[in-house]
């Protein structure tokens, strides 16, 4: 079965999603990604979604899971890179994924996760 | 029967072409919907017997029934005619009436020419539904060039009526005028979030200082948007907000959640510029005067 790699950059961790979603990749994903956090360590899970183009009520919720999930792993979500017709269909649905952050390409994500982990960075660094 | 009727009527239009069309344009010029003032009686005259070579060609194929084929040339004629017409400024009714007008001349010579009572009342029907169907027509196309300009112009309204103007690099703003629907918020969003896409804006000032009311519906489709923008990486602001609105606002019982409100849009722009790091300050020589 295909997986969706999941690639360690610094202290923050980044999926690309390039293909459709379906059910057992985002379940495979949730396994995976939370697992790799708590091996590294990551402060931060960026989710590239730019190759996205359909979602549905469970994708949109797997997203909220995910992040839910970092954050009880003390790693911040940020999904980047939506296509604004997955923003209707998502809003469409009522899913407006509160409580997820976003930013409009990963290098803005990059950005605003380096700005909210700053102060632990280097006392993160010097336990590892 | 009905056929040979057709048949012979088109016969005996072919044979007195030049005197039905005498006393059809007889008949136009001395109507109440003659109007001289948009047609002359020459135009007139070209457009009665380009339409009675048409009727007598149809006519002569045989078919009474006016969906046939040998009917498609009559309809073609008649949607130019009733085009050019509604051009002019002619009502839909005098157009019908050119068209209905041509009864008087061919019951004329119907008349003169069948002398058995059942072959002349046959005559007179067919003659009548006939011409009835084809001034209808008429109408109908009338009605359907209308329904057709509504429906471009509603497109366009809605295409005009919701722009997304940059005020700065990385600020964008939504004037939005007139009362949010469903469809409008549609485009609304659409156009915000591709705009968004093409200048990577991170803050969206929505202004709707134009929107009449707002009530819950309108509220829900500006908490819509919001999100939408939210979930590409944008913030939004909503502006504009007048003191009317804000006591509907608050009697409604609507919720903003945590989207940050501005009375106007020059001060939901300070905010974004200073979210974006920016100040503007008076320069040297506006200080000394």
């Amino acid at each position: 079965m295909d997986r969706i790699p999941i690639l360690k950059m610094g202290r923050f961790l980044l999926v690309t999603i390039q293909v459709d979603m379906h059910d057992r990749l985002a379940l495979a994903l949730q396994d995976d990604l939370t697992a790799r956090i708590s091996e590294t360590g990551a402060r931060g899970v960026l989710i590239d979604i730019s190759g996205l183009e359909i979602v549905d009520s469970f994708i949109g919720r797997m997203l909220a899971n995910i992040a839910a999930m970092s954050r009880v792993l003390d790693a911040e979500t940020v999904v980047v890179g939506m296509r604004p017709a997955v923003a209707i269909t998502l809003v469409e649905l009522g899913l407006s994924l509160q409580g997820v952050r976003t930013a409009l390409n990963v290098e803005r994500g990059m950005a605003a996760l380096e700005a909210s982990v700053e102060p632990v960075g280097r006392h993160d660094r010097a336990r590892h | 029967m009905p056929d040979s009727v057709t048949s012979r009527l088109s016969t005996l239009i072919d044979r007195n072409a030049a005197v039905v069309l005498e006393n059809w344009v007889r008949h136009q010029l001395t109507a109440r919907t003659l109007r001289p003032d948009l047609m002359n009686e020459q135009e007139l005259r070209k457009q009665s017997s380009t339409f009675l070579t048409g009727f007598q060609r149809a006519l002569a194929a045989g078919d009474a029934n006016i969906d046939g084929p040998d009917w498609v040339p009559v309809h073609d004629l008649l949607a130019s005619l009733s085009a050019g017409r509604a051009e002019a400024g002619y009502t839909p009714s005098q157009t019908a009436t050119f068209v209905f007008s041509l009864k008087q001349p061919l019951f004329d010579l119907w008349r003169s020419e069948v002398t058995d009572a059942r072959q002349l009342t046959d005559g007179l029907w067919t003659i009548t539904t006939l011409v009835d169907a084809l001034g209808l027509e008429t109408t109908e196309i009338h009605q359907k060039r209308r329904n057709s300009i509504i429906v471009r112009q509603q497109q366009e309204l809605l295409e005009l009526s919701t722009p997304v103007v940059s005020l700065w690099e990385g600020v964008l703003a939504v004037p939005l005028i007139g009362t949010l629907d469903s469809a409008r918020t549609q485009v609304v969003m659409e156009n915000l979030l591709q705009r968004i896409v093409d200048t990577g804006a991170g803050i969206a000032i929505i202004d709707i200082t134009g929107v009449p009311t707002v009530d819950t519906m309108v509220a829900q489709h500006l908490l819509k948007t919001i999100a939408a923008a939210r979930l590409m990486g944008a913030d939004c602001i909503i502006s504009g907000i007048r003191p009317q609105i804000a006591q509907t606002i608050v009697h409604l019982g609507v919720e903003l959640g945590t989207v940050s409100t501005k009375a106007t849009l020059a001060d939901a722009f300070a905010v974004a510029l200073r979210r974006s790091g920016l100040s503007v300050q008076p320069t040297a020589s506006a200080a000394q005067g």
